[in-house]
């Protein structure tokens, strides 16, 4: 997926005249923040059981090796195969021999952020291969040759009449006067088509969730139900994930489960939680004759270690995104890449590189919110901190920033010169209110002006007047 | 605590240059709850612009500078939360564990407070003499409210002002789009999260916009007064202290 991080601004630019996108996002930004608060209200536990999520993956992450052995041990033995994926285009080539081995035609997927972080489908089909994406969301952006706008919900940022509109122009069997109006029917015409692709499809890909060591298992939970037609039905599953999805026991995901649907979309849990461990056994009455483990690294076996590991225990619930009113007014695909929002912001400069990606971590107001919410209590505020030290350092800060900073901090460090400095100040603004309360253009404050005024200054700053015995 | 706390006045940077007044209404408060309050000259900011632009040594350097001037009091405290927060919440993780800065910060960092919160959990107030008539809308500033828990404190204390009635906002507590240097480099973002912002407050039919921290108050200030709004603003402890003489943010003095 080309990465147009770097356009940033000119993404959000065109994201807030987006009348269609501005329509949906006003829909969010209630829905998803009143739901995740009932859930939590009803739950008096909630918060402690969040700070056991958080202390089951910074266990697993310190013995990530250790369970990881454990992890495969129990995989073969349950007659599947563990794939070890250092990079993106590892993953997609491990995932197309399989398929070519196979002799695939049709690829069918469940929802899987790892797909898109690897851009698996364009791979799938250059080779020839037909790709069917089974989750409603993921189908309609499909349809509409799009990235999805959020990681649990990739169609967020359409409005229903959108959607309807891609329906009819790629079911060309739909009747002008068959009713597409409410969500449901567009469900129903989305399950139809999709009925025969899970029957005719050669291999199934899903991501996963967790994958448990102690039982060689991987989770995915879905609302759809589409994820188990997806990994039951064809003769392959591959199952597609990365290095932090890894928990130590069944009890332990049971934890981590109760937060994740609650942060998530306010449900106590998710309609489907499918377990698969290995292929189908003699005795199953369905279930995939091979099964693959495929795990990508891609760069997250170095944030280990470093001051960005907390970011590992994410396990992707979109509560940040949900809550986040800089996502709310610019909408996923402004971020540029496959990861958005606050989430994103601390993930997309690990994997694509800060010089890319170096907007994400600055265009936030630090309102904390996402902190707020994490079910994992990663301080994502505080590594987006990080990003822009590292920025900094490097001096890929831009340089009239550095230099307005530089000169701002030079006053901050003397007192007797800030003071002076802030008693002219204080005259000059006042000079350019003509006095009025406020000013309305103030050229080396444009950013500021182009948008709001500018309250005037009182007459004197407060430490002139304090100085010279207080206030008239 | 001593019969008469000494307090050293964080002033804030905002409130030094742009509304003296928010630092005499903290005065007034506090020397009416019987402190000795000081504002020593050695201040200027708190270092936040350094620190959430990734410059940690002149972040340090500010912090250092901050600690010597106040750590001598017996509560430092600001009519900020944002600033407090800093303080409190940041400096120590400014300084190696174990060393002599850090010691000194944690120190510090103990005995920092909002202004009203060090009014109502410090000093146990739980009414002011003040007068206001008037309908006041309240926004929850992010620092204030997700840092240092500030919620009930200022409507407990503005619950005692006679002839104030608060009427709350939807959405009271979602970031206004300041941010800091946020709205200026990525102004087009932070105003549609202000114009958000104050459609909320105007739904909200109050006559006054109130809040703990000058640059959320700036921020919405400027943005009503672009929108023609009539809606004025002022800092929470203006009402509190009971000195809303003068005109609020944004109008001619």
């Amino acid at each position: 997926m080309e990465i147009r991080s770097p356009q940033f601004k000119n993404n959000a630019r065109e994201a807030l005249v987006d009348e269609n996108l501005q329509s949906a996002l006003g829909k969010m930004r209630t829905g998803f923040t009143s739901k995740r608060a009932e859930a939590r209200a009803r739950l008096p536990e909630f918060d402690d059981l969040r700070d056991q999520a958080r202390d089951i993956k910074d266990h697993t992450l310190a013995h990530l090796d250790l369970y990881y052995e454990a992890y495969e041990e129990k995989v073969t033995a349950a007659g599947g195969h563990v794939h070890w994926a250092r990079t993106a285009g590892d993953a997609r080539d491990i995932i197309l021999q399989i398929c070519q081995d196979e002799n695939a035609k049709l690829v069918t997927k469940g929802k899987s952020m790892i797909a898109e972080e690897v851009a698996l489908n364009d791979h799938l089909e250059e080779a020839g291969m037909e790709v069917a994406e089974t989750d409603l969301g993921e189908y309609i952006i499909q349809l509409r040759q799009e990235p999805p706008s959020h990681i649990i919900a990739p169609a967020v940022h359409l409005t229903r009449s959108q959607v309807e509109k891609s329906f009819r122009k790629s079911h060309t069997h739909l009747a002008d006067d068959r009713n597409l109006d409410e969500v449901s029917s567009l469900v129903n015409e989305a399950r139809q088509v999709l009925r025969q692709k899970y029957i005719d499809a050669d291999v199934g890909i899903t991501g996963a969730n967790f994958l448990i060591a102690e039982t060689g298992t991987s989770i995915i939970v879905t609302n759809e139900g589409n994820g188990d037609l997806t990994q039951t039905l064809p003769r392959v599953h591959i199952v597609l994930t990365s290095l932090e999805k890894m928990v130590p026991t069944l009890e332990d995901v049971s934890t981590i489960l109760r937060v994740l649907a609650r942060s998530a979309t306010g449900q106590e849990f998710s309609t489907y939680t499918t377990l698969s461990t290995g292929p189908r056994r003699e005795d199953d009455p369905d279930g995939p004759e091979e099964y693959h483990v495929v795990v990508l690294d891609n760069g997250r076996s170095a944030m280990i270690g470093s001051e960005f590991q907390d970011m590992l225990r994410c396990i992707r619930c979109g509560a940040c995104i949900n809550h986040c009113p800089v996502y709310h007014a610019i909408g996923g695909h402004s971020y540029g890449w496959v990861y958005p929002g606050p989430m994103g912001s601390v993930l997309t400069p690990t994997l694509v590189g800060i010089d890319k990606a170096g907007h994400l971590p600055n265009a936030s107001t630090f309102c904390g919110r996402c902190e707020a919410v994490c079910p994992m209590r990663i301080p994502l505020p505080k590594m987006m901190r990080h990003w822009r030290e590292r920025e900094f350092e490097r001096h890929l800060t831009p340089k009239l920033s550095r230099t307005a900073l530089g000169f701002w901090a030079f006053l901050a460090k003397r007192p007797a010169l800030y003071h002076l400095s802030n008693s002219v100040l204080v005259r000059l603004l006042r000079v350019l209110a003509f006095g009025r309360g406020a000013i309305g253009s103030l050229p080396l404050a444009s950013g500021w002006t182009r948008h709001r005024d500018l309250p005037a200054p009182e007459r004197n700053t407060f430490q002139e007047l304090w100085r010279s015995g207080g206030y008239e | 605590m001593t019969a008469s706390p000494k307090v050293g006045l964080f002033i804030t940077c905002l409130a030094d240059l742009f509304r003296p007044s928010v630092g005499f209404a903290a005065v007034k408060l506090m020397r009416d709850a019987g402190c000795t309050v000081e504002v020593p000259r050695a201040q200027t900011c708190c270092g936040q612009p350094a620190y959430n632009s990734g410059d940690r040594k002149d972040t340090r350097a500010i912090a250092e500078q901050v600690i010597a001037a106040f750590e001598d009091f017996d509560y430092v405290v600001a009519p900020s939360g944002s600033c407090t927060g800093m303080i409190s919440k940041h400096y120590p993780e400014l300084f190696e564990e174990g060393s002599q800065w850090r010691l000194r910060a944690e120190a510090l960092s103990a005995k920092t407070h909002e202004l009203v919160s060090f009014l109502v959990d410090v000093l146990k107030i739980d009414h002011v003499e003040a007068q206001f008539d008037g309908t006041v809308t309240y926004h929850d500033s992010c620092s204030g409210l997700r840092e240092l828990g500030i919620k009930q404190q200022p409507r407990q204390l503005l619950g005692s002002v006679k002839g104030l009635t608060l009427q709350e906002m939807e959405e009271a507590e979602i970031c206004c789009g300041f941010g800091g240097t946020f709205c200026v480099k990525y102004s087009d973002i932070s105003n549609e999260m202000v114009s958000h912002k104050t459609e909320c407050i105007g739904a909200a039919n109050a006559d006054t916009l109130l809040a703990g921290d000058l640059g959320c108050l700036l921020n919405m200030a400027g943005k009503l007064k672009r929108q023609g709004s009539n809606v004025q603003v002022r800092h929470v402890a203006e009402v509190l202290a009971g000195m809303t003489d003068l005109p609020p943010i944004g109008e001619e003095h």
